[in-house]
C-alpha cells in the first residue's frame, strides 16, 4: 500500500500578516507545514506501523510550490515519511489547478490513498481533496476525526453539516483530516539526521501542462472599526447595566 | 442560465437558498442575458421545499428521488454537473456550507470549470460568446484575515457562497414553473454506518443572529454549563465553545467556533472567557457586534470588541442575565 500525504507550508497561525502591494507578503515571516497536513502526515506513520506483518506500507510526502517548500517535507521526513516529492513551482495554484498535479503525481506512484487537509490555512480552501478524488474517480471522506483500517476498507468517523458520521470506504480514496485524528509526534534527532538522507524527487511544474484560471487582482486586510467600549467590572452589576443600555439603545442588538 | 442549487434540510428550503437566490438575481440583473435563474431542489419528499424554491428563481427543476434521501458527495456533484452540463448553465452557485464545499469542487471537475470559494462578494464582468463568462469575487483567506479579489473566465463557472454575505432574496408572489427532472445517479461509496445528529432545541450556530460562546476562562464545565448557556437562554442564542473547551472535553465539537470549527457571521456574537487566539477569531471575526467579558483587560479579544467588560465572569454573567431580564 503506498500513501501520499500533501505537505503545504504556510504562514505559522501566530504570526500576523502584512499585505505589501496588493500580495501577502511572507518574507521574514515564520512559516510552518500546515496543521492540518500534520494531521495527514501522522494518520499515515500510523496506518504505517500498524500495518507491521502485513502489506508493507510507503509513505510519500509530496508537495508543490517554491524551493522553499523542501523544508516543510523535510518535516515530513524528519516525522518518518520514507521518501518526498516536490513539483517546484513559484506559481500560485488554485485548488483545481492543483489537484490536477496532485492526481497526476498519484497515478504515477500507483498511490491507494491519499492525506490532505480538510481546509488550508493560506486559501482557506476545502476544496482539494474533493477535487483530487473526481480526477481520480476515488471516493473521498472529508473532515475525518477518526480512522482505522480493516483489510481494504478504511473506518472512521467525520464532521458533517449538523453533527458527525461513522463511515466505511475501501480504498483506495481521499481523507481530509480535522483536528482530533490524532497528536502528531515531534521530530527527534536521530530521524532529523536520518531524514536527510532521504530522497525528495524534484519535479518542474511545466512538466505537468497545469493552467490555472484564477487571477488575483489583489489582497487588503480589511479592518472592521470597532467601537472598543471597554467597561471596568469591579461594580458587575452597574456595568452589566451600562452594557445592556448601550447594546440595546446604541448597537440595537438586543431587543 | 444561472443554476443554484438550493439547499433543503428535512424538506424545509434553507436560509441559505434565499441567499443564492439573491446572488443570482444580481448576476442576472449585471447582465440580462445570463437567462434565467433556475433553482434545482435534492432530496426525497421536497415538496414543500420545491414550493418555495419556485417564490424564488424563473424555473425550478425538482429531482425528487428516494436515492437522494441522504446527502452523498459523489451522488450530489454527479447530480449538479448532469443538470448544470445539459442546461449549458454559465455560473452554478452552491451554498458555502459543509456539503456545499465538499461537494463542489467535484462539479468543478466534471464541468471543468473554475472554483470561486466561500465568496462574499460576487460580480459579472462581461459575457459573450464564446469567450464565457468572467467573473469577479472576493473570498477570505489567512484565516479570515485577508480578503482576496480573484478573477476567472470560463465558459462555466462553479461559485461557493459563504453563508451571511447575502442578504436573503424575499420571496416572490408568482410562483415559478416546477419541472421534475430524472437523474442517472451513481452508487454511494462512502458508507454511512451511523449518525450522530446535534441534539439541540436552539437554532443552528451559523444560521442564528446572536451566537454566546464560552472558553476556558469560564473556569469549569460546570460555570460553563450555567453561565454560557444561561446567557444563551436569555438572549435566544445558540451556544458556541472554543477549541481548548471542545479539546476539553466540556463541549462538542458541533459547537467549536474557528479556523477548524464553524464559521459564524451573527448580528451580535457574546465572548465569554475567550482570551481570542486568531485560530477562533477566524471564525467569528466578522461578526456585526463583538461584546467581550473577559478578566484580563489585555486579552486579544479586547482589540476587536465592540462592548466589552473587564471582570469576573462569574459575577458579570448572572449580573447581565438579570439586567436583560428586566
Amino acid at each position: 500500500m503506498r500513501i501520499i500525504t500533501l505537505v503545504r507550508q504556510v504562514l505559522d497561525a501566530e504570526e500576523s500578516v502584512r499585505v505589501r502591494g496588493g500580495a501577502v507578503d511572507l518574507e521574514g515571516s515564520k512559516l510552518v507545514m500546515d496543521t492540518m497536513d500534520e494531521y495527514g502526515v501522522e494518520e499515515a506513520l500510523r496506518l504505517r506501523e500498524a500495518a507491521s506483518g502485513e502489506t508493507p506500507v510507503e509513505v510519500v510526502a509530496l508537495a508543490v510550490g517554491p524551493e522553499r517548500a523542501e523544508e516543510s517535507l523535510r518535516t515530513a521526513l524528519a516525522m518518518g515519511a520514507d521518501r518526498g516529492v516536490h513539483v517546484v513551482t513559484n506559481e500560485l495554484l488554485d485548488a483545481i489547478a492543483l489537484s490536477a498535479v496532485v492526481a497526476q503525481v498519484a497515478r504515477g506512484e500507483g498511490a491507494d490513498l491519499i492525506f490532505c487537509g480538510g481546509q488550508q490555512a493560506d486559501w482557506d480552501s476545502q476544496a482539494l481533496g474533493a477535487a483530487t478524488a473526481e480526477r481520480l474517480q476515488w471516493p473521498q471522506a472529508t473532515w475525518t476525526s477518526q480512522l482505522e483500517r480493516k483489510g481494504s476498507t478504511l473506518v472512521g468517523k467525520h464532521e458533517v453539516d449538523e453533527g458527525s458520521e461513522t463511515f466505511e470506504v475501501q480504498w483506495p480514496a481521499v481523507v481530509t483530516t480535522q483536528q482530533g485524528l490524532n497528536e502528531p509526534r515531534y521530530p527527534t534527532l536521530p530521524n532529523i539526521m536520518k531524514s536527510k538522507k532521504k530522497e525528495i524527487r524534484k519535479q518542474p511544474l511545466e512538466a505537468f501542462g497545469i493552467a490555472p484560471r484564477l487571477k488575483v487582482l489583489g489582497s487588503e486586510i480589511q479592518v472592521k472599526e470597532r467601537k472598543r467600549k471597554i467597561l471596568d467590572g469591579k461594580d458587575a452589576s452597574a456595568a452589566a447595566a451600562q452594557l445592556v443600555k448601550m447594546l440595546r439603545e446604541e448597537a440595537g442588538v438586543v431587543a | 442560465m444561472i443554476l443554484m442549487v438550493a439547499e433543503q434540510s428535512n424538506g424545509v428550503l434553507s436560509k441559505s437558498a434565499y441567499e443564492l437566490a439573491q446572488a443570482a438575481r444580481q448576476l442576472q440583473g449585471e447582465l440580462p442575458n445570463f437567462g434565467e435563474v433556475t433553482a434545482l431542489v435534492l432530496g426525497s419528499g421536497v415538496a414543500a421545499a420545491a414550493s418555495a424554491a419556485a417564490l424564488l428563481a424563473d424555473q425550478v427543476l425538482v429531482a425528487d428521488m428516494p436515492a437522494l434521501g441522504q446527502y452523498d458527495a459523489e451522488v450530489w456533484a454527479s447530480a449538479v454537473a448532469q443538470i448544470a452540463g445539459e442546461g449549458e448553465a454559465q455560473v452554478v452557485l452552491i451554498a458555502g456550507s459543509r456539503s456545499g464545499r465538499e461537494y463542489s469542487p467535484r462539479v468543478a471537475v466534471k464541468l471543468d470549470a473554475p472554483l470561486l470559494e466561500d465568496v462574499i462578494r460576487l460580480q459579472c464582468e462581461s459575457f459573450g460568446e464564446g469567450a464565457g463568462v468572467v467573473l469577479r469575487a472576493e473570498h477570505y483567506t489567512f484565516l479570515s484575515r485577508v480578503t482576496e479579489r480573484i478573477e476567472t473566465q470560463a465558459p462555466a463557472v462553479v461559485v461557493t457562497v459563504k453563508p451571511g454575505s447575502f442578504v436573503a432574496a424575499a420571496a416572490g408572489t408568482t410562483p415559478a414553473e416546477q419541472l421534475d427532472v430524472d437523474l442517472q445517479l451513481p452508487q454511494k461509496r462512502l458508507k454511512v454506518t451511523g449518525s450522530i445528529q446535534e441534539k439541540t432545541g436552539r437554532i443552528g450556530l451559523t444560521e442564528a443572529d446572536v451566537v454566546v460562546s464560552g472558553g476556558r476562562g469560564v473556569g469549569t464545565q460546570e460555570a460553563f454549563a450555567e453561565l454560557v448557556e444561561g446567557l444563551a437562554d436569555q438572549l435566544g442564542a445558540p451556544v458556541g465553545a472554543t477549541r481548548a473547551v471542545v479539546d476539553a472535553g466540556w463541549r462538542p465539537y458541533a459547537e467549536q467556533v474557528g479556523q477548524t470549527g464553524k464559521t459564524v457571521q451573527p448580528k451580535l456574537y457574546v465572548a465569554v472567557g475567550i482570551s481570542g487566539a486568531v485560530q477562533h477569531l477566524s471564525g467569528m471575526n466578522k461578526s456585526q457586534c463583538i461584546v467581550a467579558l473577559n478578566k484580563d483587560a489585555d486579552a486579544p479579544i479586547f482589540k476587536i470588541t465592540d462592548y466589552g467588560i473587564v471582570g469576573d465572569v462569574k459575577e458579570i454573567v448572572p449580573a447581565l442575565i438579570a439586567e436583560l431580564r428586566k
